[in-house]
């Protein structure tokens, strides 16, 4: 069961080779083998899952199954889900069970998969290693002295590991791209507003998009199939007809043209990362894709402007957390004030912290024009040279990260160094677009991928690309200990 | 912009969160790191450009004043750290 997609684990459930009780009974026996190693659940709660699994023979028995139905599913830890701790990586939230669903959470429920557990995650999805989880750090499986990326890194490591079939992520600057690049995994960060965060924990609101990190593209287009829905308790969902991804998968490629931003190309990429990206360009050139030059000349902005733009959203966002309605209240303190002033500072971990201050300075008197005002500028100047480049492609190839995973440790000194771990992935953000992150290969035996960022709303062709590529390629085939 | 010890203490003022006096150094130190990433920012003419402040050219949806979720009242009040039938409990503010 281990290595099986998500439609041979529907096969499978469909024909009565094996049950849902059985399927998520053999994946929470992988947990309990693997995850002391590598830390990727927070939250493991067999009898609920158990049930949902039970639940699920019995609609599988009255033939009311879809896609999902009985197939476990681990969950970001940022998903609020009735009855479940949701932590969101966390201390202040280390006593939080959710009195509701989030949208995500309803819709896999709806369809009938078994919530596996809740994954570990950067604290509050502020992080590109898992290190800076209050559960500790996640370990990648292709390497445990290495970092899985993150923020949904728990996800990544979780399937890559082989202890989930799938997971559900969130990615504000790259969170989902950059685990996935990290951990040899398929992960898609969809339009902005194509998936409700209605009780998705928020971090930058107008950044903050969930989706799926999976092993390929095909169980990429299932989960998003259940996850993309209009929901009205999301301002900013959108009402959009939800096309069946999987039917697409097998469009032709053939006459289609990539697009290759000039500036993600140069001197600055990192060599060896820039001969897999040839590799790519090389397999789409063998099925008959063109390839033209791009320019997103205000790129190299992206990461001064999200470092405005998600620290003013977080320090807003966070602010909620004040020891009053719900999760921690610091033990000490001689008046309201200093319960505040002490819960905060007990509650958030270090970058968390530091972020909040950021956001509070960029939005203080004296300075909401020449930082906040300033980078949503350059957001607009950002977004209109994708508008542009997209007159001439249908979609364009970058690299998902500068690099391979690094050391654990290597990065937690020196934030602005983290921070560079998505300069290939935030301008998406900062656009609203959506991008998938595909295994391209391996340097030095760890995972890299290539990044493929489509037109607003165009996940299907995203998917289909990635697809095809997956057809004549095994990368996304290869699992921790295959000699690479 | 260089930050000051003075700076870090409005910033915890403002963002209530209490820094000790003995990691003011190193806070400050790490801040300005940033500050100076996003300070790169300022060489760019963005004169005549509308700000962004969204990823969507969308209007705020409308809908009927209606109460659409069920009453949980009972259930949000115990999750926090003291309440007490209707209210949620915090150190005396009014003398």
């Amino acid at each position: 069961m281990k290595n099986l997609s998500l439609k041979e684990l529907n096969l499978g459930l469909a024909s009565k080779k094996f049950s849902s009780v059985e399927l998520t009974k053999f994946f929470l026996n992988e947990i309990k083998t693997f995850n002391p190693k590598i830390n990727a659940f927070i939250t493991v709660d067999e009898e609920k899952s158990l049930q949902q699994a039970r639940d699920a023979d019995k609609r599988i028995s009255q033939d009311n199954m879809n896609e999902l139905t009985g197939i476990p599913i681990a969950q970001k830890d940022i998903f609020c889900a009735q009855g479940w701790k949701t932590t969101c990586g966390s201390k202040m939230l280390d006593n939080f069970y959710s009195p509701y669903d989030s949208k995500v959470i309803e819709l896999f429920n709806q369809s009938g998969a078994v919530n596996l557990g809740k994954t570990n995650m950067d604290e509050f999805a502020m992080g590109s290693s898992n290190e800076t989880s209050y559960y500790g750090e996640v370990r990648n499986p292709w390497n445990l002295d290495y970092v899985p990326g993150g923020s949904s890194g728990g996800s990544a490591a979780a399937v890559a590991s082989g202890m989930a079939p799938a997971a559900t992520a969130t990615d504000t600057g790259g969170s989902i791209r950059q685990p996935a690049s990290l951990c040899g995994l398929t992960g898609l960060k969809p339009t902005y507003g194509l998936v409700s965060r209605f009780g998705m924990i928020a971090f930058a609101s107008s950044l903050d998009q969930a989706g799926p990190i999976a092993k390929s593209a095909e169980d990429c287009a299932l989960m998003l199939k259940v996850m993309a829905a209009h929901d009205t308790r999301d301002s900013t969902s959108i009402k959009q007809n939800i096309p069946d991804y999987l039917k697409s998968l097998d469009n032709p490629i053939k006459g289609k043209t990539i697009g290759l931003p000039k500036e993600f190309f140069n001197d600055d990429l990192n060599q060896e990362v820039k001969i897999v990206l040839e590799q790519v360009i090389d397999s789409y050139q063998k099925m008959g894709v063109n390839f033209k030059e791009i320019s997103l000349a205000n790129s190299h902005l992206s990461i001064p402007v999200y470092y405005v733009i998600a620290p003013a959203e977080a320090s807003s966002n966070l602010s909620r957390y004040d020891g009053v309605k719900f999760g921690f209240r610091a033990k000490e303190f001689k008046d309201l004030e200093e319960m505040y002033l002490k819960t905060r500072e007990q509650g958030f971990g270090e970058e968390v912290k530091r972020r909040i201050l950021v956001g509070t300075y960029v939005l203080s008197a004296g300075y909401y024009d020449a930082y906040y005002l300033k980078a949503q500028k350059i957001r607009r100047l950002i977004a209109d040279d994708f508008k542009n480049a997209f007159k001439e492609c249908d979609l364009i190839l970058a690299p998902s990260c500068p690099s391979t995973a690094f050391k654990i440790g290597d990065k937690t000194e020196d934030p602005v160094s983290m921070y560079m771990q998505d300069m290939y992935t935030i301008s998406t953000n900062l656009a609203g677009l959506p991008a998938i992150s595909s295994p391209a290969g391996f340097i030095n035996k760890m995972p890299v991928g290539f990044q493929l960022i489509g037109n607003y709303f165009d996940e299907a062709t995203i998917l289909n690309f990635t697809h095809q590529y997956q057809q004549i390629t095994d990368w996304h085939q290869k699992t921790p200990g295959a000699d690479v | 912009m260089a930050l000051t010890d003075k700076d870090i203490k409005k910033l915890s003022h403002l963002a209530k969160i209490n820094i000790d006096s003995k990691d003011e150094e190193i806070v400050l130190s790490k801040l300005e790191g940033i500050i100076k990433l996003i300070d790169s920012m300022q060489k760019v003419n963005t004169d005549n450009i509308d700000p962004m402040s969204h990823a969507l050219d969308i209007t705020q949806p409308l809908r009927e004043d209606v109460v659409t979720e069920k009453n949980q009242k009972n259930d949000f009040l115990k999750l926090g750290p003291e309440s007490n039938e209707d209210y949620f409990i915090v150190p005396r503010v009014v003398e």
